[in-house]
């Protein structure tokens, strides 16, 4: 840094002239090693099971990837296509669920005082620090008792609830619901859930959006869940389908999954979500600036 | 934080009739609020609260041989207190945090700082270079990283015996730091986006005026651009500190490949789940899960405090 203060020093710097290809090429030295292993991924995808043990690694060899995509999506009666459903059905309505309470009382909590709103908003907050992982096994419990465990609830549930999203809606809504606006709307006679749903709504669209991506990796992601809730096997999430056919094919013996079928599932599963991110670059950026700046 | 916002013009008296009469128009708006956090509240109740008073109930009892369960009190909070297997776990899990979260955060502040100063190109394609692992679940980070590390087949191993050189023990003695090196693959760009966002959010003012006073871009960095963004820091850190009390899905995952190197109690989190889905000891979990989740609070209210501290003391 201190060379391009150098180089800059006379008078005002526009940022195009503080750059610097020394530094640029440092980082990008360090940049393979965040895409290694999805460059690997990519090369062991076109590998049948043999060559995946039998060549190098990081290059490829003959191209298989037609054959091994048939193999994940033909394996065990086609259930992996059941387990991107699952995921889908899992991560989407636990997203819009999440995202929904979460700009409702954040935008509460933001815009009205009243009475218990600093008490309840302090025990929201101080959940963030509960571990989801160590809560897992009580709510099991829990659902077991009343016959929940084993059916899509026993994910989709648990999901709905996140604290962060709360304070990100809060954080949000301060900021990007005018009160003058709510004013002038009560002035206008619109009554308060009017004016949340047909006013403040659109405002809060971005933290909304925000949230929702939020929940959406998180569930989507989410292992330890729906391995403890779920047994039958149609159930699955693409998570714990994938880790079953990883030990499986681990186990070795005579079973059917090969780990060419594991390595090209995964990467199936990761493009969504790759996707998603490119193509909502913006929100999650601002969610996070949001979250982290006033934090 | 939005007064500057709010116009001039705006007519002054506007608030004091709406206080005169505001009694049945304030009674409205709280119970629109009500309306508004009850659904998200309900389902905080019956997917939290519950759970943790049921784990906490649960964890007082213990099934006898004989005579079925039975209230113990404290007593599953005594043993787990003096489990091997428990605290071995645990102090693994602190190793695991005073290693691996300051290098994670280290990189992710260098990188965000860098993005920052502006003194990179293609920003646009290093920032999403090093998020995009975060979208990568950490069952597919660990099974791929699972087979770079392999022994027989994996990259290293291939080149170091290309070369003659003894296989890295990625897989045996390496555990612990190959369980690091997931953990921070996946999240350094995560938490490199909190940081970045923050450094956006400063005035640059501040910097003009370091600048005039004739301070380094290293010297703004340390000096005005960190202290600045100390909240976003700490933001990262108790989310750093949950997760790795956490630990789960790695050592679980890699337990296939190497299960004489990770034991059912590798992690506190690996133990309770051991505990209560192979050994079927609920009550035993329950205190376990519960014991973990306190000392996760307390930890993130320490930092918490001792960070609030030290910016009240500069």
């Amino acid at each position: 840094m201190s060379t391009t203060a150098a180089q800059t020093a006379p008078k005002r710097r526009s940022p195009t002239d503080r750059r610097s290809p020394l530094i640029t090429v440092l980082v990008i030295l360090v940049l393979p090693y965040f895409l290694l292993p999805l460059y690997w991924l990519v090369v062991a995808s076109t590998k049948d099971n043999g060559q995946l043990f039998s060549t190098f690694g990081l290059w490829f060899d003959q191209v298989n990837l037609i054959g091994n995509l048939r193999e994940v999506f033909t394996a065990q009666d086609g259930i992996f296509w059941t387990w991107i459903g699952n995921t889908l059905l899992y991560s989407l309505v636990s997203a819009v669920g999440a995202a929904f309470l979460a700009t409702a009382a954040g935008y509460a909590f933001a815009k009205y005082s009243f009475p218990a709103g600093t008490a309840l908003f302090s025990v929201v907050l101080g959940s963030i620090m509960v571990p989801t992982t160590a809560l897992a096994i009580p709510t099991y419990l829990l659902f077991a008792g009343v016959n929940l465990t084993d059916t899509r609830w026993a994910v989709i549930l648990p999901s709905l609830v996140s604290p962060f999203g709360v304070y990100l809606m809060r954080v949000y809504a301060a900021d990007a619901v005018d009160t003058q606006l709510l004013e002038a709307a009560r002035v206008d006679g619109a009554g308060e859930l009017r004016i949340f749903f047909s006013v403040a709504m659109r405002l809060l669209a971005p933290g909304f959006i925000t949230v929702l991506l939020f929940t959406l990796v998180a569930t989507w992601n989410n292992y330890f869940l729906p391995l403890i809730m779920l047994k039958d096997p149609t159930l699955y999430p693409l998570t714990v389908g994938l880790a079953r056919w990883q030990s499986a094919a681990a186990a070795g013996s005579g079973g059917q999954v090969l780990f060419s079928s594991v390595i090209t599932g995964s990467l199936v599963s990761i493009v969504p979500l790759v996707i998603a991110f490119l193509y909502l670059q913006k929100y999650w950026q601002a969610g996070l600036a949001t979250g982290g700046v006033k934090g | 934080m939005t007064s500057s916002t709010t116009t001039a013009a705006a007519p002054a008296s506007s608030p004091a009739p709406r206080r005169r009469g505001a009694s049945p128009a304030l009674r409205r708006q709280h119970r629109a609020a009500y309306l508004l956090v009850l659904p998200f509240m309900v389902v905080f109740a019956a997917m939290l609260v519950v759970p943790l008073g049921y784990a906490a109930y649960l964890s007082l009892y213990r099934e006898q041989l004989i005579g079925g369960v039975s209230f113990v009190g404290v007593q599953n909070y005594v043993d787990a207190l003096s489990d091997p297997a428990f605290l071995s776990g645990l102090v693994r899990v602190l190793l695991f945090l005073v290693v691996q979260v300051p290098i994670m955060l280290g990189v992710a502040l260098v990188i965000a700082l860098l993005l920052d100063s502006g003194v990179l190109y293609a920003q646009r394609f290093i920032r999403l270079a090093v998020f995009l692992p975060y979208a990568v679940p950490g069952v597919v980070a660990t099974l791929m990283w699972g087979y770079l590390y392999g022994p027989d087949f994996g990259p290293f191993a291939q080149v170091a015996s290309a070369l003659s050189l003894p296989k890295p023990p990625f897989l045996s003695s390496w555990m612990l730091g190959s369980i690091m090196n997931i953990v921070t693959w996946s999240f350094a760009g995560y938490n490199m986006i909190i940081m970045f966002a923050a450094l956006r959010g400063i005035p640059t003012e501040l910097y003009e005026a370091a600048r005039m006073d004739g301070a380094s871009e290293l010297r703004i960095a340390w000096s005005v651009k960190i202290p600045a963004i100390r909240s976003a820091i700490l933001l990262t850190l108790i989310f750093s500190v949950i997760g790795s009390f956490q630990l789960f899905n790695e050592p679980q995952l890699l337990r296939t490949l190497a299960p004489s190197v990770i034991d059912t109690a590798y992690t506190p989190n690996l133990y309770a789940y051991n505990l209560a889905f192979t050994n079927q000891n609920v009550n035993y979990s329950a205190a376990v899960a519960f014991l973990l989740a306190l000392v996760i609070a307390v930890l993130s209210y320490v930092v918490q405090l001792s960070a609030q501290r030290k910016e009240r003391r500069s």
